[in-house]
């Protein structure tokens, strides 16, 4: 049926009144989401902004940029930039290489069971950080449990150091970020559709080609996911490489403490602090379009 | 159409004595069952019937606790899925998600080993045999439910399988492109000449495409025919009951054997089984009204009753007849707009007919 032009135009019954309907429940929309903007921008504006404003100060008070060349100057910065990057890389392979089977296996019980095992590998996530990294500490000491059982079983013959130093900062960091990295997976795991795998034998794959050409590229959005919010929360890690690296594993974040403790100089470590911030973001950028992971980061449409 | 070839590649199917357990019930119990080389048989039955058990225990997808499956003189029982080279559409399609159409298409191609030009060509080939020409680099997601259909379909048959399997494929489609795809099915094999097993719920939907039927129940076969015997002489209850509407109507014996309702005999063919009780089944399409000049007593069992329900469905109108206190009787026929007899009243009294050589009987008891 066709509408005369002419009455088109006219508005029609109530359209006023819906309209103002509409535009009030958008605005009381708006207005529960305030608390949370007044909550960051107090928390992470304001602070980053200061922090990014004494960056620029110089030693006499006045705007500089000397605290970004001695980045250049002193190795300790650029060494701290490396260790940091190594441990975080490092960190995510060992967390995607326990993660993957542990997350596999998970999405393949059934869902109840899944369930209860997946408490096992949150249960962790609800001790303190700091109980975790000195249980750790006491676990891998020279005279710790690990190190006991392997000399009593003649695995070895006298204590190896597995703490205070690369390997025990990987240890513990690898345990605390696998849950970032399995929950993800495990997700995107659960949502790949188990007729797909039968099709694929159906189709003539052996089980070896069937996940490699059918199930891990399904799973793979769920792993860049996991692997991302992995590395991106190593870059900035303080307590444990602080506890279990012994001094040997300095990180940006251990780097910034020093400079604070040490030598009081703001504006140094402010200008640490931007630069991992600016890092942190190039790598979430890059990795983004390489992977095109708009879908997997921000939830599947 | 070069049938010759084609049928080669076509292999019988011998199943025996299959038996599947889920705990202690039985999925399957001890099926035996013969498939033609070539034909089209669908499996029909309720859910939880066994069937989608069967067909998944023919492409290797479950593992049964005894039994035999051979296609051809090969025993496959033991043979791992990847290595049965059966066709298989799945009642999800299970299409690639992570791969363009075509893509889709040529995996079994992939594994097989055929690569370049000729991978190219058949999926081509397979494309157009299902009418999706030049959609090959199209996602999967921007397919509608039709498409994905056809894309399962040329997936599970463009690297020549021996046999055809199908889960239900068309139960997630509407009801006219369900009507469609059914004929567009039936081509397709007639076509390909492969040995088809087919699984539905839909009884229309076996009618139409298949071959042969075979009806399934609690795990066991209760029939295997052909859809013209299979609705027409049905065994049991069950398959009178499951394939079509059917009222059913309690016999007696007279003093000759003969099985009688109320007073007219129906049938004297049966006096052989005194013991067994039977039954009349009447589909509602059989009957007829009876005008005083149509009448032939000779071959026709006439029902008086009164109408209890009727309604008015466009192509047919379905009338609730009571004959007495208990039984009641159900009837169709076609609508015609001028016919003022299209628009019965409740309480109205009315005859029907049914014709001699459309009776059915059934002995009362499922399990024979």
């Amino acid at each position: 049926m066709s509408i005369p032009a002419s009455l088109v135009k006219e508005s029609g019954i109530n359209e006023q009144s819906l309209l103002r309907q509409s535009s009030r429940e958008k605005r009381l929309l708006l207005s529960l989401a305030t608390p949370a903007v007044v909550a960051i921008v107090a928390v992470i504006v304001i602070p980053v902004g200061w922090l990014f404003y004494l960056s620029f100060i110089g030693g006499d008070g006045q705007f500089s940029l000397e605290n970004y060349q001695k980045m250049f100057k002193y190795k300790s910065y650029a060494r701290a930039f490396a260790t940091t990057f190594q441990v975080s890389i490092l960190t995510t392979l060992i967390c995607i290489l326990l993660g993957y089977p542990l997350a596999y296996f998970l999405a393949s019980l059934p869902s109840r069971l899944a369930g209860l095992f997946m408490l096992t590998v949150l249960l962790p996530f609800w001790t303190s950080l700091l109980v975790r990294t000195y249980a750790w500490l006491a676990l891998l000491q020279k005279k710790g449990i690990v190190n006991e059982l392997g000399l009593s079983m003649g695995l070895w013959d006298e204590p190896i150091k597995l703490v205070h130093n690369m390997t025990g900062t990987l240890i513990g960091m690898a345990h605390i970020m696998l849950p970032f990295l399995v929950l993800p997976l495990y997700s995107s795991m659960r949502k790949i559709d188990r007729d797909l795998m039968q099709a694929a034998s159906n189709l003539g794959a052996t089980p070896i080609q069937a996940f490699w050409r059918v199930y891990f590229p399904l799973s793979r959005s769920g792993m860049v996911a996991g692997s991302l919010i992995v590395f991106i929360l190593c870059l900035g890690f303080y307590v444990t490489p602080a506890v279990l690296g012994g001094g040997r594993v300095i990180m940006v974040a251990t780097q910034i403490t020093a400079i604070l403790e040490n030598q009081f100089d703001w504006g140094a470590a402010s200008a640490l602090g931007v630069v991992l911030l600016v890092a942190t973001l190039v790598v979430l950028f890059v990795a983004t379009r390489v992977f095109k992971l708009d879908v997997a980061l921000f939830g599947n449409k | 159409m070069n049938a010759t070839l084609q049928d080669q590649s076509a292999l019988p199917i011998h199943i025996q004595s299959l038996t599947k357990k889920y705990d202690r019930l039985f999925a399957l119990n001890a099926v035996s069952l013969d498939i033609r080389s070539g034909e089209f048989l669908t499996l029909l039955g309720p859910s939880g019937s066994g069937k989608t058990t069967l067909l998944m225990a023919i492409a290797g997808f479950n593992r049964p606790d005894s039994g035999s499956i051979k296609f051809g003189d090969e025993e496959v029982i033991l043979k791992p899925p990847h290595k049965r080279n059966v066709g298989m559409v799945f009642q999800s399609y299970a299409l690639f998600p992570h791969m363009s159409v075509a893509e889709n298409i040529a995996f079994p191609l992939k594994l097989r080993g055929i690569k370049g030009q000729e991978s190219t060509d058949r999926v081509n080939q397979a494309l157009a045999t299902v009418q999706l020409e030049g959609l090959g680099e199209r996602g999967i997601e921007q397919l509608s439910g039709g498409q994905r259909q056809r894309v399962a379909l040329a997936r599970a048959f463009v690297f020549k399988p021996r046999i055809l399997l199908m889960d239900e494929p068309l139960s997630a489609l509407d009801k006219k492109l369900r009507d469609q795809m059914q004929i567009e099915l039936k081509n397709l094999h007639e076509q390909l000449g492969v040995t088809t097993v087919y699984v539905t719920h839909d009884q229309r939907e076996a009618l139409t495409m298949s071959d042969r039927i075979v009806v399934i129940n609690d795990g066991q076969l209760c029939q295997i025919d052909t859809p013209h015997a299979i609705y027409n002489q049905p065994v049991d209850r069950f398959v009178a009951d499951f394939i079509g509407e059917s009222t059913m109507l309690p016999l007696t014996r007279n003093n000759s054997g003969d099985l009688v309702y109320i007073d007219q005999i129906i049938s004297s063919k049966n006096s052989t089984s005194v013991n067994t009780e039977a039954l009349l089944v009447i589909r509602p399409e059989r009957l007829f009204v009876i005008n005083e000049s149509n009448i032939d007593r000779e071959n026709t069992i006439v029902f008086n009753g009164k109408v209890k329900e009727f309604v008015f469905q466009g192509d047919t109108a379905f009338v609730v007849l009571s004959i007495n206190e208990t039984d009641t009787l159900s009837f169709r026929f076609s609508t015609d707009a001028a016919a003022a007899d299209n628009y019965l009243q409740i309480g109205q009294p009315l005859s029907v007919g049914l014709a001699r050589h459309n009776v059915i009987v059934i002995p009362k008891d499922t399990n024979q």
